[in-house]
Parts: C-alpha cells; sequence; structure tokens
C-alpha cells in the first residue's frame, strides 16, 4: 500500500483550510460571503471591501465532536483584523463559551495568518482583539483552544497574543510568531537592530523551528493538510498548564539572560530547552 | 509634528507615575522586580484596591523598554502581580484592581522577540483577564497613552475603562509618527483622517465616542493633580468598582454602550446574525 500524496496546507485558502480541519462532510460556513458582512470602514478610504472581511468560520465536527474553526485568510488585507473580521472570530468564541456554559461543548481551532491590527480601523481592531484575548481565556477553562499557525504571512501584533494564549499552538517551519513584524523592528529600532529582508535571520528569531525549540510552541509539523488534520484532533483533548500561566517559570527563565549580552537564537535552543515530553 | 509628542522623539510622560503616586501615596517600588512596574495596595472607597503603574526608568536593564514601554520584565511582572492579588483574595473579597495606563507601545527589539514578547503580553492579558473572571473589579484609568500592543498587555482586559478628558491622553493600535510611517501618509493626513473616520483617531474624545469608555472624566488637571482632582478620580474610580461588581464578569458592557450601538454597528451585528446561524448549524 503507498502513501496517499502529500498536498499542502499553506498553499490552501482560508475556507479551505477550514474545511480541511474539520471531519469530512461536516463543515458547514456561518456568516459565509452571501451574508455580505463587510467593513464599513474600508470604502470610506477607498479601499474594496471583501463580502466575508477575510475571516471564515465553519462549524462542524473534528473527531466526531462539536467544533468551530475561524480561519484568517492571509491573502487579503494581510489578514489583518479590523471591526468586521475580529468580531467574527470574537463572536465566535462567545457563542462556543456560551454552549459550553450550557454543558455543550464546541472545540474551537484559529487558523491565524494575519499581520495583527488592520490600521485602517485601528481602535476598533484593537477593541476585537481584546474581546478575542478575553474570549480565549474565558474558553480555555471549558475546552483547549488550537490555534494554528502555518504561514506565509505568519502571526503578529496583537494576534500573537491570541496565539500565545491558546491551549495548544501547533506551527510549521514556514511560520513566523512575533509581536512585532521584523519591518516595524527594523522601522522603528533601525536596520542595525533586524534587517527584514534577512530571511534566515528573521526565521532564526521567530520561525516555527525555533519557536518549537525554545518551548513557546507546543507541535511542529509539515505543510501536510493530512499530519495537520490529524494534530488539530490529538490537540483537542490537550489538558497541559497553559504557557501564559507558567509565570513565575518564565520570569526565572528571563532573569537568567543578559539584556547587555543577548542569546543568539542557537544559544536561546539550549537555554530555554524544550522539557522532556510527558 | 503633534503638540502631543512634540519633536521626532516620544516624550517621556510621567503622568503614569504622579497619577500611581497622587492615588496611592507610595512609590510603589518592588522588592523583586523593575523599577518600570508599580505597585501599591491603598485605600479606595472603604476598601483596598492594588493600583498597578508601567512607568519609564531611564536605567531599566532592556534599553528598548526605558522610556515607558511595556517590555519583557514588565510584563511578566504584571502577570506576576496581578496573579498574586487573586491568589491572596481566594478566601475573601475579591480587591478592585486598578491599572493606571501611560504606555507608548510595547518593546520593539530583537531581544524582545526571540525572548517571546508575544507570550509576555500574552500572560500578562490573561492574569488581567483572570482576575475578571475571579470577580476582580479591573479598572483601567487612561492618563496618557495607551498604545497598541502596550494597551493590550496593561489595561484592555479591564471590566471598564475610565479616561482623562486631556489632548494627551491618546488610545491607537499604533503610534502617530510609526503608522505615518507604515501607511506612507503625513502625522497631519492621519489627523486629518481620523477626524472623519472615528476608530482612526488618537484622541480619548473619539475613543470616548466608540462605546469603549465607560467614564470620560473631565476637568481634572491631568499633569499636576490637585487633593480635588484626586478625590474626584478617586470617586469615579469607586463607582466604576462598585458598577463591575453588579454586572457580568466578562467584556460585554463594551457592546451595550449607547456609542456601541451608534459605532460599533457592525460588532453588534456579526454577533446578532451569527447567533442566528449558530443555532441552525449546531
Amino acid at each position: 500500500m503507498s502513501a496517499p500524496p502529500r498536498s499542502s496546507f499553506i498553499e490552501l485558502s482560508a475556507r479551505e483550510r477550514a474545511a480541511a480541519l474539520l471531519d469530512a462532510g461536516s463543515c458547514r460556513e456561518l456568516l459565509g460571503p452571501f451574508a455580505r458582512l463587510k467593513s464599513p470602514w474600508l470604502p470610506l478610504q477607498g479601499i474594496v471591501a471583501q463580502a466575508d472581511d477575510g475571516v471564515v468560520l465553519s462549524r462542524g465536527c473534528i473527531g466526531g465532536e462539536s467544533a468551530v474553526v475561524a480561519a484568517i485568510e492571509g491573502a487579503y488585507q494581510g489578514g489583518s483584523i479590523g471591526e468586521v473580521s475580529g468580531s467574527k472570530i470574537a463572536a465566535a468564541l462567545e457563542l462556543a463559551l456560551r454552549d459550553c456554559e450550557r454543558g455543550r461543548p464546541v472545540r474551537p481551532v484559529l487558523v491565524l495568518e494575519t499581520g495583527g491590527v488592520r490600521l485602517q480601523e485601528a481602535n476598533l481592531g484593537l477593541a476585537a482583539i481584546a474581546e478575542i484575548h478575553a474570549a480565549i481565556v474565558a474558553l480555555r477553562r471549558h475546552v483547549p483552544v488550537v490555534g494554528v499557525v502555518a504561514g506565509l504571512v505568519g502571526c503578529f501584533g496583537g494576534m500573537a497574543l491570541a496565539a500565545a494564549l491558546c491551549s495548544r499552538l501547533i506551527v510549521t517551519r514556514q511560520a513566523r510568531l512575533g509581536m512585532n513584524g521584523p519591518e516595524v523592528i527594523e522601522q522603528e529600532a533601525g536596520i542595525a537592530e533586524l534587517d527584514a529582508m534577512d530571511g534566515a535571520d528573521v526565521w532564526g528569531l521567530m520561525g516555527g523551528e525555533q519557536r518549537y525549540a525554545t518551548g513557546l510552541a507546543d507541535v511542529l509539523v509539515e505543510d501536510d493538510v493530512e499530519v495537520i488534520a490529524a494534530q488539530v484532533r490529538d490537540a483537542c483533548s490537550a489538558a497541559a498548564l497553559p504557557r501564559t500561566e507558567r509565570v513565575d517559570e518564565f520570569r526565572r527563565r528571563l532573569a537568567g539572560i543578559d539584556p547587555q549580552r543577548p542569546p543568539s537564537p542557537a544559544a536561546l535552543r539550549a537555554l530555554w530547552a524544550r522539557e522532556r515530553q510527558p | 509634528m503633534s503638540a502631543a509628542t512634540g519633536g521626532s522623539e516620544p516624550r517621556l510622560s510621567g503622568r503614569g507615575l504622579c497619577w500611581f503616586q497622587a492615588l496611592t501615596g507610595q512609590p510603589g517600588l518592588l522588592a523583586c522586580g523593575p523599577r518600570t512596574v508599580r505597585v501599591a495596595d491603598a485605600p479606595l472607597g472603604g476598601e483596598t484596591a492594588r493600583f498597578i503603574a508601567v512607568v519609564a526608568d531611564a536605567a531599566n536593564r532592556f534599553p528598548r523598554a526605558r522610556g515607558g514601554e511595556v517590555g519583557l520584565d514588565e510584563a511578566w511582572t504584571l502577570a506576576h502581580e496581578v496573579r498574586r492579588a487573586i491568589a491572596e483574595d481566594r478566601q475573601r473579597r475579591p480587591r478592585p484592581l486598578i491599572a493606571v495606563v501611560d504606555v507608548t507601545s510595547q518593546a520593539y527589539g530583537r531581544s524582545e522577540e526571540l525572548l517571546a514578547i508575544h507570550l509576555a503580553g500574552a500572560a500578562a492579558a490573561d492574569a488581567y483577564a483572570s482576575a475578571r473572571l475571579e470577580g476582580h473589579p479591573v479598572i483601567a484609568l487612561l492618563v496618557g497613552n495607551a498604545m497598541s500592543g502596550a494597551f493590550l498587555t496593561h489595561g484592555y482586559q479591564a471590566n471598564r475603562i475610565l479616561a482623562l478628558d486631556s489632548p494627551e491622553v491618546l488610545i491607537h493600535a499604533m503610534s502617530k509618527e510609526s503608522a505615518a510611517r507604515v501607511t506612507r501618509r503625513t502625522v497631519e493626513a492621519l489627523e486629518e483622517l481620523g477626524e472623519r473616520i472615528t476608530p482612526m483617531a488618537y484622541d480619548v474624545r473619539s475613543f470616548a465616542r466608540l462605546g469603549l469608555l465607560h467614564r470620560l472624566i473631565e476637568g481634572v488637571n491631568a499633569d499636576a493633580p490637585g487633593t480635588a482632582d484626586v478625590e474626584r478620580v478617586r470617586n469615579e474610580l469607586s463607582a466604576a468598582v462598585a458598577d463591575a461588581r453588579a454586572t457580568p464578569h466578562d467584556l460585554s458592557s463594551r457592546l451595550t454602550s449607547q456609542g456601541a450601538a451608534a459605532v460599533r454597528a457592525a460588532s453588534l451585528e456579526v454577533r446578532r446574525r451569527l447567533a442566528e446561524e449558530w443555532d441552525a448549524a449546531g
């Protein structure tokens, strides 16, 4: 018997990604393009608004259990979070929370592909991201919240905080995860601090493999639809203490760092090596 | 260049520390922690509240967090201090947590990214959100800048957001100078855009129109508060604490406000229509 051919998850659209993570035949999109929930703010600035505002919500099952996937379309406005796209994610998580509180668990999955806040909607994007954070923290008490950062946009800004809040974070080697995108750092701190065009350096700092090797992501996967879907299925039963609650441990780690002589990414892998898996 | 920043280098605001000290009467230095995070338990409306501020320190060990930015040490210390309050209050009425907010931005730097400032920021946001869920009234008091990732880390998980009505109280996803560079616009053009498009504006009065603000506190001397000013703000904080205790521990008040009905209509419509489709899809 030969292995089935691999197919890329990264190359899929957000809509295809959401469907690929749900059990075959179970996917049903909510607030799809025909709902025509568009950004009210982009047209005021001469930008054509897309009918789903760049976020796809799909309900269905994962491993036979009720689930919802929120997938950000990185190809639209850099996956940026505006009022509508951010509210779609927040509202899906809030409804999942409501159902969990009523004893009907819903497994939430976030497919994160975003540069962060959409600057054209600034404060309403930021407000929606705060609501997403609030919903993840509340929901995580009931059910694991799974995050996937596949690439190629990566996951930045306030949504990198959302990724960090997830109970379990799945990344590929192509993924990047950081609060400040490389272009922003170069601009704010200078090219001597970081050359955003130096891909090897950028991925060395914030690439998926580095994040996994330093314990900042839980699973490192190949860019393969079946592999990622299987990891999402398994991740939904994970129950480790969330990283954001391991405050003393990370404070100890940070106290051991000398900011005048910061470690190289390779040195950090030794300092913050993954703990042995239980 | 705007009056608020007054030059190519952002002005070092002392407002966070000023208001922290005015409200607590203490310097708030931690025995074990950076000088940039100030924490003090002080009386508020007949009980004890924990006040928390992030302030500038020109000698901070991380050079990119010396001007009032929220950096790695700051965010992890916020998480620690908020969680300490949760742990201490397990067997009694959860005390109010007052985040005094004057934060210019998150720290931008190579070390910050390598050492996962996104996780540090998330840990602080988590701590504030968890405190809120445990019944601590969490109140943010905006006295200066409330910028971007720094605001998400320190203040945006509050049950109630209050702000001083002052031209130097600025709220945004990115500092004016950075946003101008990223969007290739002049600062003046950005300001003009903010006048037409409310969520693009920086000033606190525009922010108030978004329905995210519980109270805009007018007529207070924000730079040099007198006794009466401090008393006014203290009373507003107490009232917000009582209001937070009487309502759900989530952020729903931001969506039920009058401002939200007018300006965040899309946020409300998304929720209404998703709830309809959700149940049909269940």
